[in-house]
Protein backbone atom coordinates (compact mmCIF):
# COMPACT_ATOMS: atom_id res chain seq x y z
CA UNK A 1 0.00 0.00 0.00
CA UNK A 2 1.64 3.38 -0.90
CA UNK A 3 -0.96 6.46 -0.91
CA UNK A 4 0.20 10.11 -1.13
CA UNK A 5 -2.10 12.85 -0.93
CA UNK A 6 -1.40 16.37 -1.79
CA UNK A 7 -3.65 19.25 0.35
CA UNK A 8 -3.63 22.86 -0.66
CA UNK A 9 -4.84 26.02 0.17
CA UNK A 10 -4.20 29.38 1.53
CA UNK A 11 -1.40 29.75 4.05
CA UNK A 12 -3.59 30.38 7.57
CA UNK A 13 -6.17 27.68 6.60
CA UNK A 14 -4.18 24.92 8.93
CA UNK A 15 -3.31 23.00 5.60
CA UNK A 16 0.24 22.15 7.19
CA UNK A 17 -1.69 21.50 10.58
CA UNK A 18 -4.28 18.46 8.59
CA UNK A 19 -1.01 17.36 6.56
CA UNK A 20 1.22 16.54 9.82
CA UNK A 21 -2.12 14.96 11.35
CA UNK A 22 -2.89 12.72 8.71
CA UNK A 23 0.96 12.07 8.81
CA UNK A 24 1.08 11.06 12.73
CA UNK A 25 -2.29 9.40 12.64
CA UNK A 26 -1.04 7.17 10.06
CA UNK A 27 2.20 6.88 12.42
CA UNK A 28 0.34 5.57 15.04
CA UNK A 29 -1.42 3.35 13.14
CA UNK A 30 1.36 1.65 12.37
CA UNK A 31 2.59 2.69 9.02
CA UNK A 32 5.33 4.69 7.62
CA UNK A 33 4.98 8.60 6.28
CA UNK A 34 6.53 11.11 5.21
CA UNK A 35 5.47 14.88 5.05
CA UNK A 36 6.96 17.23 2.78
CA UNK A 37 6.04 20.90 2.82
CA UNK A 38 5.87 23.98 0.03
CA UNK A 39 8.36 25.89 1.76
CA UNK A 40 9.58 29.51 1.20
CA UNK A 41 8.06 32.68 0.36
CA UNK A 42 4.77 31.64 1.96
CA UNK A 43 2.77 33.75 4.14
CA UNK A 44 -1.25 33.89 5.59
CA UNK A 45 -3.19 34.57 2.54
CA UNK A 46 -0.51 32.92 0.01
CA UNK A 47 -0.92 29.47 -1.07
CA UNK A 48 0.47 26.60 1.32
CA UNK A 49 0.62 23.01 0.11
CA UNK A 50 2.10 19.39 1.42
CA UNK A 51 2.52 16.39 0.14
CA UNK A 52 2.00 13.49 2.65
CA UNK A 53 3.02 9.83 1.55
CA UNK A 54 1.58 6.97 3.70
CA UNK A 55 3.18 3.19 3.18
CA UNK A 56 3.02 -0.05 4.96
CA UNK A 57 6.63 -0.22 3.25
CA UNK A 58 9.42 2.04 3.21
CA UNK A 59 8.42 5.46 1.32
CA UNK A 60 9.94 5.98 -1.43
CA UNK A 61 10.01 9.59 -2.75
CA UNK A 62 7.90 12.42 -0.82
CA UNK A 63 6.94 13.72 -3.61
CA UNK A 64 4.51 12.47 -6.78
CA UNK A 65 2.89 14.19 -10.04
CA UNK A 66 -0.04 11.57 -9.52
CA UNK A 67 -1.02 11.43 -6.33
CA UNK A 68 -3.64 9.48 -4.79
CA UNK A 69 -5.88 11.86 -3.65
CA UNK A 70 -5.77 15.96 -3.05
CA UNK A 71 -7.55 18.04 -0.46
CA UNK A 72 -8.22 21.36 -1.85
CA UNK A 73 -9.54 24.14 0.40
CA UNK A 74 -9.84 26.61 -2.02
CA UNK A 75 -10.54 27.10 -6.17
CA UNK A 76 -6.43 27.65 -7.04
CA UNK A 77 -6.00 24.25 -5.56
CA UNK A 78 -8.55 22.38 -7.57
CA UNK A 79 -7.24 23.89 -10.55
CA UNK A 80 -3.01 23.29 -9.37
CA UNK A 81 -3.31 19.84 -8.14
CA UNK A 82 -6.48 18.21 -9.44
CA UNK A 83 -5.69 17.27 -12.70
CA UNK A 84 -3.01 15.38 -11.63
CA UNK A 85 -5.11 12.74 -9.54
CA UNK A 86 -4.42 9.27 -10.63
CA UNK A 87 -6.50 6.49 -11.55
CA UNK A 88 -9.32 5.23 -8.65
CA UNK A 89 -8.06 9.06 -6.47
CA UNK A 90 -9.85 10.76 -4.47
CA UNK A 91 -10.71 14.87 -4.78
CA UNK A 92 -12.01 16.50 -1.76
CA UNK A 93 -13.31 19.57 -2.64
CA UNK A 94 -14.09 22.66 -0.07
CA UNK A 95 -16.84 24.46 -2.07
CA UNK A 96 -16.88 27.30 0.93
CA UNK A 97 -14.13 28.23 -1.61
CA UNK A 98 -14.77 27.31 -4.26
CA UNK A 99 -18.62 27.34 -5.23
CA UNK A 100 -18.83 27.05 -8.88
CA UNK A 101 -16.21 24.41 -9.10
CA UNK A 102 -17.16 21.46 -11.41
CA UNK A 103 -14.27 19.54 -11.61
CA UNK A 104 -14.48 16.27 -12.59
CA UNK A 105 -12.27 13.93 -13.66
CA UNK A 106 -12.65 9.93 -15.36
CA UNK A 107 -11.91 7.56 -12.33
CA UNK A 108 -11.55 10.51 -9.91
CA UNK A 109 -14.39 10.16 -7.22
CA UNK A 110 -14.79 13.77 -5.88
CA UNK A 111 -16.42 14.71 -2.37
CA UNK A 112 -17.73 18.39 -2.49
CA UNK A 113 -18.42 19.67 1.02
CA UNK A 114 -18.81 23.02 2.71
CA UNK A 115 -16.34 23.07 5.06
CA UNK A 116 -16.14 26.54 6.44
CA UNK A 117 -19.88 26.51 6.69
CA UNK A 118 -19.96 22.89 8.65
CA UNK A 119 -17.04 25.04 10.72
CA UNK A 120 -19.34 27.55 11.51
CA UNK A 121 -22.37 25.52 12.28
CA UNK A 122 -19.86 23.66 14.91
CA UNK A 123 -18.68 27.26 16.12
CA UNK A 124 -15.66 27.49 14.98
CA UNK A 125 -15.07 28.45 10.98
CA UNK A 126 -11.41 27.50 11.87
CA UNK A 127 -12.00 24.03 12.09
CA UNK A 128 -12.75 23.86 8.35
CA UNK A 129 -9.39 21.99 7.52
CA UNK A 130 -10.25 19.37 9.73
CA UNK A 131 -13.71 19.02 9.07
CA UNK A 132 -11.65 18.58 5.16
CA UNK A 133 -9.54 16.25 6.77
CA UNK A 134 -12.33 14.17 8.54
CA UNK A 135 -14.17 13.87 5.58
CA UNK A 136 -11.25 12.83 3.22
CA UNK A 137 -9.37 10.45 5.72
CA UNK A 138 -13.04 8.90 6.43
CA UNK A 139 -13.91 8.28 2.60
CA UNK A 140 -10.21 6.64 1.64
CA UNK A 141 -10.20 5.06 4.80
CA UNK A 142 -6.14 4.58 5.16
CA UNK A 143 -6.00 6.28 8.13
CA UNK A 144 -8.78 5.24 10.62
CA UNK A 145 -10.02 8.22 12.25
CA UNK A 146 -9.66 7.35 16.16
CA UNK A 147 -5.81 7.74 15.21
CA UNK A 148 -5.88 11.16 13.76
CA UNK A 149 -8.29 11.99 17.37
CA UNK A 150 -5.13 10.74 19.09
CA UNK A 151 -2.57 12.43 16.95
CA UNK A 152 -4.26 15.82 17.90
CA UNK A 153 -2.21 16.76 21.54
CA UNK A 154 1.23 15.79 19.13
CA UNK A 155 -0.01 18.12 16.40
CA UNK A 156 -2.00 21.27 18.28
CA UNK A 157 0.09 23.50 20.51
CA UNK A 158 -0.19 23.25 24.49
CA UNK A 159 -2.28 26.28 24.49
CA UNK A 160 -4.73 24.93 22.31
CA UNK A 161 -5.27 21.63 23.84
CA UNK A 162 -8.81 22.85 25.27
CA UNK A 163 -9.82 22.87 21.78
CA UNK A 164 -9.28 19.06 21.16
CA UNK A 165 -12.96 18.05 22.00
CA UNK A 166 -13.79 20.28 19.21
CA UNK A 167 -11.43 19.44 16.88
CA UNK A 168 -12.32 15.92 17.11
CA UNK A 169 -15.97 16.59 16.60
CA UNK A 170 -15.20 18.37 13.60
CA UNK A 171 -13.08 15.53 11.91
CA UNK A 172 -16.15 13.86 13.08
CA UNK A 173 -18.58 15.80 11.74
CA UNK A 174 -16.22 15.92 8.04
CA UNK A 175 -16.50 11.77 7.93
CA UNK A 176 -20.40 11.53 8.55
CA UNK A 177 -20.84 14.28 5.73
CA UNK A 178 -18.67 12.91 3.28
CA UNK A 179 -20.29 9.61 4.15
CA UNK A 180 -23.83 10.63 3.47
CA UNK A 181 -22.72 12.20 -0.34
CA UNK A 182 -22.69 9.25 -3.09
CA UNK B 1 13.03 0.41 21.13
CA UNK B 2 12.00 3.82 22.08
CA UNK B 3 9.04 5.55 20.69
CA UNK B 4 9.53 6.93 17.12
CA UNK B 5 8.53 11.14 16.97
CA UNK B 6 7.71 12.38 13.73
CA UNK B 7 10.62 15.09 12.99
CA UNK B 8 12.27 17.42 10.41
CA UNK B 9 15.27 16.90 8.77
CA UNK B 10 16.96 19.65 10.31
CA UNK B 11 15.65 19.07 13.69
CA UNK B 12 16.85 15.34 13.53
CA UNK B 13 20.91 16.77 12.64
CA UNK B 14 20.46 19.13 15.64
CA UNK B 15 19.13 16.71 18.13
CA UNK B 16 21.69 13.87 16.67
CA UNK B 17 24.22 16.84 17.39
CA UNK B 18 23.79 16.79 21.03
CA UNK B 19 22.68 13.14 21.22
CA UNK B 20 26.62 12.91 20.01
CA UNK B 21 27.82 15.49 23.04
CA UNK B 22 28.62 18.63 20.30
CA UNK B 23 28.31 21.55 22.60
CA UNK B 24 29.49 24.26 21.10
CA UNK B 25 27.65 25.49 17.44
CA UNK B 26 28.68 28.22 15.16
CA UNK B 27 26.61 29.46 12.52
CA UNK B 28 24.66 32.44 10.38
CA UNK B 29 20.98 31.89 9.29
CA UNK B 30 20.60 31.01 5.86
CA UNK B 31 17.08 29.16 4.51
CA UNK B 32 16.67 26.19 4.49
CA UNK B 33 18.42 24.95 7.15
CA UNK B 34 17.73 27.63 9.71
CA UNK B 35 15.39 24.87 11.76
CA UNK B 36 19.39 23.60 12.97
CA UNK B 37 20.43 26.95 15.01
CA UNK B 38 17.03 27.65 16.16
CA UNK B 39 16.98 24.04 17.61
CA UNK B 40 20.43 24.78 19.02
CA UNK B 41 20.23 27.73 20.45
CA UNK B 42 17.27 27.00 22.59
CA UNK B 43 18.81 23.45 23.86
CA UNK B 44 23.00 24.07 23.94
CA UNK B 45 23.24 26.32 26.67
CA UNK B 46 20.92 24.02 29.10
CA UNK B 47 23.72 21.14 28.76
CA UNK B 48 26.94 23.40 29.51
CA UNK B 49 27.46 23.96 25.51
CA UNK B 50 27.99 27.78 23.69
CA UNK B 51 25.73 28.72 21.09
CA UNK B 52 26.89 31.54 18.92
CA UNK B 53 25.32 33.47 16.34
CA UNK B 54 28.09 34.98 13.87
CA UNK B 55 28.87 37.61 12.60
CA UNK B 56 29.56 35.65 9.54
CA UNK B 57 30.08 32.30 7.79
CA UNK B 58 33.57 32.81 7.52
CA UNK B 59 33.71 33.57 11.13
CA UNK B 60 31.65 30.63 11.85
CA UNK B 61 33.92 28.40 10.30
CA UNK B 62 36.94 29.78 11.87
CA UNK B 63 35.30 29.51 15.27
CA UNK B 64 34.75 25.64 14.58
CA UNK B 65 38.19 25.60 13.72
CA UNK B 66 39.34 27.21 17.11
CA UNK B 67 36.55 25.02 18.81
CA UNK B 68 37.90 21.97 17.27
CA UNK B 69 41.69 22.78 18.30
CA UNK B 70 40.64 22.20 21.85
CA UNK B 71 39.25 18.52 20.84
CA UNK B 72 35.79 19.95 21.87
CA UNK B 73 32.96 18.09 19.52
CA UNK B 74 31.93 21.27 17.58
CA UNK B 75 29.97 21.99 14.31
CA UNK B 76 28.59 24.76 11.75
CA UNK B 77 25.75 24.58 9.53
CA UNK B 78 24.55 26.74 6.59
CA UNK B 79 23.24 26.25 2.77
CA UNK B 80 25.22 26.45 -0.19
CA UNK B 81 26.19 30.21 -0.72
CA UNK B 82 26.90 30.27 2.68
CA UNK B 83 29.22 27.06 2.59
CA UNK B 84 31.17 28.89 -0.25
CA UNK B 85 32.11 31.31 1.98
CA UNK B 86 33.04 28.79 4.64
CA UNK B 87 35.43 26.80 2.40
CA UNK B 88 39.05 28.97 3.37
CA UNK B 89 38.39 27.67 6.43
CA UNK B 90 37.66 24.20 5.93
CA UNK B 91 40.75 24.28 4.15
CA UNK B 92 42.29 25.41 7.09
CA UNK B 93 41.03 22.86 9.33
CA UNK B 94 41.79 19.96 6.68
CA UNK B 95 45.65 21.22 6.82
CA UNK B 96 45.47 21.54 10.31
CA UNK B 97 44.01 18.00 10.85
CA UNK B 98 41.44 19.81 12.70
CA UNK B 99 38.19 17.41 13.10
CA UNK B 100 34.53 19.22 13.27
CA UNK B 101 31.10 18.73 11.84
CA UNK B 102 29.93 21.09 8.80
CA UNK B 103 26.51 20.60 7.53
CA UNK B 104 25.25 22.10 4.41
CA UNK B 105 21.78 21.90 3.65
CA UNK B 106 21.94 22.14 0.08
CA UNK B 107 19.82 25.28 -2.37
CA UNK B 108 19.94 25.74 -5.35
CA UNK B 109 22.64 27.94 -6.92
CA UNK B 110 24.66 29.22 -9.01
CA UNK B 111 25.16 32.58 -7.12
CA UNK B 112 22.40 33.07 -4.69
CA UNK B 113 20.09 31.33 -6.56
CA UNK B 114 16.94 30.09 -4.91
CA UNK B 115 15.91 28.22 -1.81
CA UNK B 116 14.50 25.28 -3.67
CA UNK B 117 16.22 21.76 -3.44
CA UNK B 118 19.23 20.89 -4.95
CA UNK B 119 22.70 18.49 -5.15
CA UNK B 120 24.45 21.12 -7.05
CA UNK B 121 27.14 21.15 -4.19
CA UNK B 122 28.76 17.89 -4.85
CA UNK B 123 31.97 18.78 -6.53
CA UNK B 124 32.15 21.58 -3.62
CA UNK B 125 31.60 19.19 -1.35
CA UNK B 126 34.06 15.77 -2.68
CA UNK B 127 36.86 17.66 -4.60
CA UNK B 128 36.96 20.54 -1.88
CA UNK B 129 35.89 24.26 -2.56
CA UNK B 130 38.91 25.50 -0.60
CA UNK B 131 42.67 24.99 -2.22
CA UNK B 132 45.45 22.92 -1.51
CA UNK B 133 45.55 18.40 -2.05
CA UNK B 134 42.68 17.76 1.03
CA UNK B 135 40.05 15.81 1.18
CA UNK B 136 37.24 16.17 4.22
CA UNK B 137 34.49 13.16 4.81
CA UNK B 138 31.30 13.77 2.65
CA UNK B 139 28.32 11.67 4.25
CA UNK B 140 24.58 11.93 1.87
CA UNK B 141 21.78 10.77 4.14
CA UNK B 142 18.26 10.12 2.44
CA UNK B 143 15.89 9.86 5.21
CA UNK B 144 15.17 11.90 8.20
CA UNK B 145 16.76 8.51 11.04
CA UNK B 146 19.74 8.98 8.40
CA UNK B 147 19.97 12.44 9.08
CA UNK B 148 20.24 11.77 12.81
CA UNK B 149 22.63 8.51 12.53
CA UNK B 150 25.08 9.82 10.18
CA UNK B 151 25.43 13.07 11.86
CA UNK B 152 26.92 10.92 14.56
CA UNK B 153 28.72 9.16 12.42
CA UNK B 154 30.42 12.03 11.25
CA UNK B 155 31.54 13.25 14.10
CA UNK B 156 32.88 9.81 15.02
CA UNK B 157 34.54 9.82 12.06
CA UNK B 158 35.70 12.96 12.06
CA UNK B 159 38.02 13.00 15.23
CA UNK B 160 39.01 9.29 14.75
CA UNK B 161 40.48 10.83 11.23
CA UNK B 162 41.26 13.83 12.41
CA UNK B 163 39.62 15.72 9.10
CA UNK B 164 36.20 17.82 8.57
CA UNK B 165 33.29 15.52 7.79
CA UNK B 166 30.29 17.34 6.20
CA UNK B 167 27.18 15.92 6.00
CA UNK B 168 25.55 17.12 2.78
CA UNK B 169 21.63 17.29 2.27
CA UNK B 170 19.19 19.39 0.76
CA UNK B 171 16.15 21.64 1.28
CA UNK B 172 14.27 18.62 0.73
CA UNK B 173 15.78 16.33 3.54
CA UNK B 174 15.96 19.18 5.96
CA UNK B 175 12.70 20.34 5.62
CA UNK B 176 10.57 17.34 5.55
CA UNK B 177 9.52 15.22 8.39
CA UNK B 178 9.39 11.51 8.90
CA UNK B 179 9.72 9.32 11.84
CA UNK B 180 13.13 9.44 13.89
CA UNK B 181 13.93 7.45 16.50
CA UNK B 182 16.59 8.66 18.53
CA UNK B 183 19.44 7.05 20.48
CA UNK B 184 22.90 8.08 22.07
CA UNK B 185 26.22 6.53 20.92
CA UNK B 186 27.81 4.38 23.57
CA UNK B 187 30.78 5.06 22.36
CA UNK B 188 33.36 6.90 24.46
CA UNK B 189 34.74 10.23 22.36
CA UNK B 190 38.29 9.60 20.74
CA UNK B 191 40.74 10.66 23.25
CA UNK B 192 42.33 13.74 21.92
CA UNK B 193 44.51 14.17 24.52
CA UNK B 194 47.81 13.70 22.49
CA UNK B 195 47.26 16.64 20.31
CA UNK B 196 44.38 18.91 21.25
CA UNK B 197 45.19 22.27 22.97
CA UNK B 198 44.18 22.41 26.33
CA UNK B 199 46.75 24.70 28.11
CA UNK B 200 50.57 23.84 28.37
CA UNK B 201 50.78 23.58 32.19
CA UNK B 202 53.02 20.68 32.70
CA UNK B 203 53.61 19.67 29.12
CA UNK B 204 55.32 20.89 26.34
CA UNK B 205 53.43 23.69 23.98
CA UNK B 206 51.74 22.59 21.38
CA UNK B 207 51.09 24.50 17.51
CA UNK B 208 48.59 23.53 15.73
CA UNK B 209 48.68 25.13 12.12
CA UNK B 210 48.70 24.40 8.43
CA UNK B 211 51.68 26.19 7.83
CA UNK B 212 54.82 24.28 7.08
CA UNK B 213 57.97 26.16 5.45
CA UNK B 214 60.71 23.88 6.92
CA UNK B 215 62.73 22.40 3.99
CA UNK B 216 60.28 19.19 2.70
CA UNK B 217 58.03 20.21 5.64
CA UNK B 218 55.27 20.43 3.97
CA UNK B 219 55.71 17.87 1.32
CA UNK B 220 55.85 15.27 4.19
CA UNK B 221 52.77 17.09 5.70
CA UNK B 222 50.72 16.34 2.44
CA UNK B 223 52.23 12.55 1.96
CA UNK B 224 51.20 12.10 5.58
CA UNK B 225 47.52 13.08 5.23
CA UNK B 226 47.38 11.09 1.95
CA UNK B 227 47.51 7.96 4.11
CA UNK B 228 45.26 8.98 6.17
CA UNK B 229 43.06 9.07 3.03
CA UNK B 230 44.00 5.64 1.67
CA UNK B 231 42.82 4.61 5.30
CA UNK B 232 39.62 6.27 5.31
CA UNK B 233 38.83 5.11 1.51
CA UNK B 234 39.82 1.59 2.40
CA UNK B 235 37.47 1.33 6.12
CA UNK B 236 35.07 3.96 5.70
CA UNK B 237 33.02 3.81 2.40
CA UNK B 238 29.98 3.22 2.94
CA UNK B 239 26.84 2.32 0.39
CA UNK B 240 23.42 0.79 0.12
CA UNK B 241 23.66 -1.83 -3.05
CA UNK B 242 20.50 -3.53 -4.14
CA UNK B 243 21.27 -5.03 -7.04
CA UNK B 244 20.10 -9.10 -7.49
CA UNK B 245 21.74 -11.45 -10.44
CA UNK B 246 21.04 -10.65 -13.84
CA UNK B 247 20.34 -6.95 -13.48
CA UNK B 248 19.04 -5.02 -16.17
CA UNK B 249 20.03 -1.43 -15.02
CA UNK B 250 21.11 -0.03 -12.14
CA UNK B 251 20.21 3.42 -10.97
CA UNK B 252 23.12 5.21 -8.94
CA UNK B 253 21.53 8.50 -7.21
CA UNK B 254 22.29 9.93 -3.25
CA UNK B 255 20.62 11.41 -0.74
CA UNK B 256 17.56 12.97 -1.88
CA UNK B 257 17.32 12.07 -5.34
CA UNK B 258 17.85 8.29 -4.76
CA UNK B 259 14.24 9.00 -2.47
CA UNK B 260 12.74 9.79 -5.71
CA UNK B 261 14.77 7.31 -7.71
CA UNK B 262 13.65 4.13 -5.96
CA UNK B 263 10.00 5.02 -6.12
CA UNK B 264 10.80 4.45 -9.70
CA UNK B 265 12.78 1.76 -9.61
CA UNK B 266 10.32 -0.06 -7.16
CA UNK B 267 7.31 0.23 -9.79
CA UNK B 268 9.53 -1.37 -12.71
CA UNK B 269 10.71 -4.28 -10.37
CA UNK B 270 6.88 -4.60 -9.60
CA UNK B 271 6.05 -4.83 -12.81
CA UNK B 272 8.52 -7.76 -13.48
CA UNK B 273 11.85 -5.74 -14.60
CA UNK B 274 14.82 -6.82 -13.03
CA UNK B 275 16.44 -2.87 -11.61
CA UNK B 276 19.07 -2.06 -9.23
CA UNK B 277 19.82 0.28 -7.01
CA UNK B 278 23.17 1.88 -5.64
CA UNK B 279 23.46 4.23 -2.97
CA UNK B 280 26.53 5.93 -2.03
CA UNK B 281 26.39 6.84 1.63
CA UNK B 282 29.33 8.01 1.73
CA UNK B 283 30.30 10.49 -1.34
CA UNK B 284 33.67 11.02 -0.33
CA UNK B 285 34.67 8.29 0.18
CA UNK B 286 33.39 7.43 -2.84
CA UNK B 287 32.28 3.44 -3.57
CA UNK B 288 34.48 2.85 -6.84
CA UNK B 289 34.97 -0.63 -6.16
CA UNK B 290 31.63 -1.52 -5.33
CA UNK B 291 30.73 0.14 -8.19
CA UNK B 292 33.51 -1.32 -10.74
CA UNK B 293 32.69 -5.14 -9.61
CA UNK B 294 28.79 -4.17 -10.68
CA UNK B 295 30.20 -3.21 -14.35
CA UNK B 296 32.68 -6.50 -14.12
CA UNK B 297 29.05 -7.89 -14.43
CA UNK B 298 28.04 -6.02 -16.98
CA UNK B 299 25.88 -4.26 -15.84
CA UNK B 300 24.64 -0.74 -17.30
CA UNK B 301 23.95 2.50 -14.92
CA UNK B 302 21.73 5.46 -15.03
CA UNK B 303 22.80 8.11 -12.71
CA UNK B 304 20.32 10.66 -11.38
CA UNK B 305 20.77 13.70 -9.61
CA UNK B 306 19.54 17.23 -8.83
CA UNK B 307 21.87 19.19 -10.96
CA UNK B 308 23.00 18.29 -14.51
CA UNK B 309 25.87 15.48 -14.22
CA UNK B 310 28.32 15.87 -11.33
CA UNK B 311 28.50 12.62 -9.62
CA UNK B 312 27.95 10.75 -12.91
CA UNK B 313 31.99 11.80 -13.01
CA UNK B 314 32.64 9.44 -10.31
CA UNK B 315 30.31 6.53 -11.63
CA UNK B 316 32.48 6.89 -14.91
CA UNK B 317 35.79 6.70 -13.24
CA UNK B 318 34.38 3.60 -11.43
CA UNK B 319 33.39 2.10 -14.51
CA UNK B 320 36.36 2.88 -16.44
CA UNK B 321 34.56 1.83 -19.80
CA UNK B 322 33.82 -1.46 -18.29
CA UNK B 323 29.75 -0.84 -19.19
CA UNK B 324 27.57 2.31 -20.37
CA UNK B 325 26.54 5.08 -17.80
CA UNK B 326 23.61 7.42 -18.63
CA UNK B 327 22.35 10.28 -16.96
CA UNK B 328 19.30 11.66 -16.08
CA UNK B 329 19.69 15.23 -14.21
CA UNK B 330 17.48 17.88 -13.01
CA UNK B 331 18.68 21.26 -12.48
CA UNK B 332 16.98 23.22 -9.78
CA UNK B 333 13.55 24.78 -9.41
CA UNK B 334 11.45 22.03 -9.75
CA UNK B 335 11.41 18.17 -8.38
CA UNK B 336 11.15 14.99 -10.57
CA UNK B 337 8.80 13.15 -9.94
CA UNK B 338 8.98 9.18 -9.88
CA UNK B 339 6.97 8.64 -13.44
CA UNK B 340 9.74 10.92 -15.31
CA UNK B 341 12.75 8.61 -13.83
CA UNK B 342 10.51 5.87 -14.54
CA UNK B 343 10.51 6.83 -17.99
CA UNK B 344 13.95 7.50 -18.13
CA UNK B 345 14.81 4.39 -17.04
CA UNK B 346 12.11 2.61 -19.66
CA UNK B 347 13.65 4.47 -22.64
CA UNK B 348 16.65 3.09 -22.04
CA UNK B 349 15.77 -0.47 -21.24
CA UNK B 350 13.99 -0.05 -24.98
CA UNK B 351 17.28 0.84 -26.62
CA UNK B 352 18.85 -2.48 -24.88
CA UNK B 353 16.06 -4.99 -26.05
Amino acid sequence: MNHAVIMAGFGGQGILMIGNLFAIGALKQGLNCTFFPSYGVEMRGGTANCTVTISDHEVGSPVTSSPNGVVAMNEPSVAKFAPRIGEGGLLLINTSMAPDNDFSKDGVEVIRLPCNQIADELGNIKLASMVALGAYAGRCGVVELKFLEEALPEVLPQKLHKLIPSNIEALRAGAKRADKQD
Amino acid sequence: MAAKTFEKGNVAIAKAAVAAGCKYYFGYPITPQSDIPEYLSGVLPGVGGQFVQAESEIAAINMLLGAGSTGKRAMTSSSSPGISLKQEGISYMAGSEIPGLIVNIQRSGPGLGGISPSQGDYFQATRGGGHGDYRILVLAPATVQEMYDLTILAFELSDKYRMPAMVLADAMLGMMKEPLEEWIPKQAEEDKSSWALSGAKGRERRKIKSLFLGDGELAEHNWKMLEHYREVEAKETRVKIEVHDDCELAVVAFGSAARIAKSAVDRLNDEGRNIGMVRPITVWPFPYKEIRELAEKDIPFLTVELNVGQMVEDVRLSVEGRSKVSFAGYPPGYLPSPDEIYEEITKLLDKKD
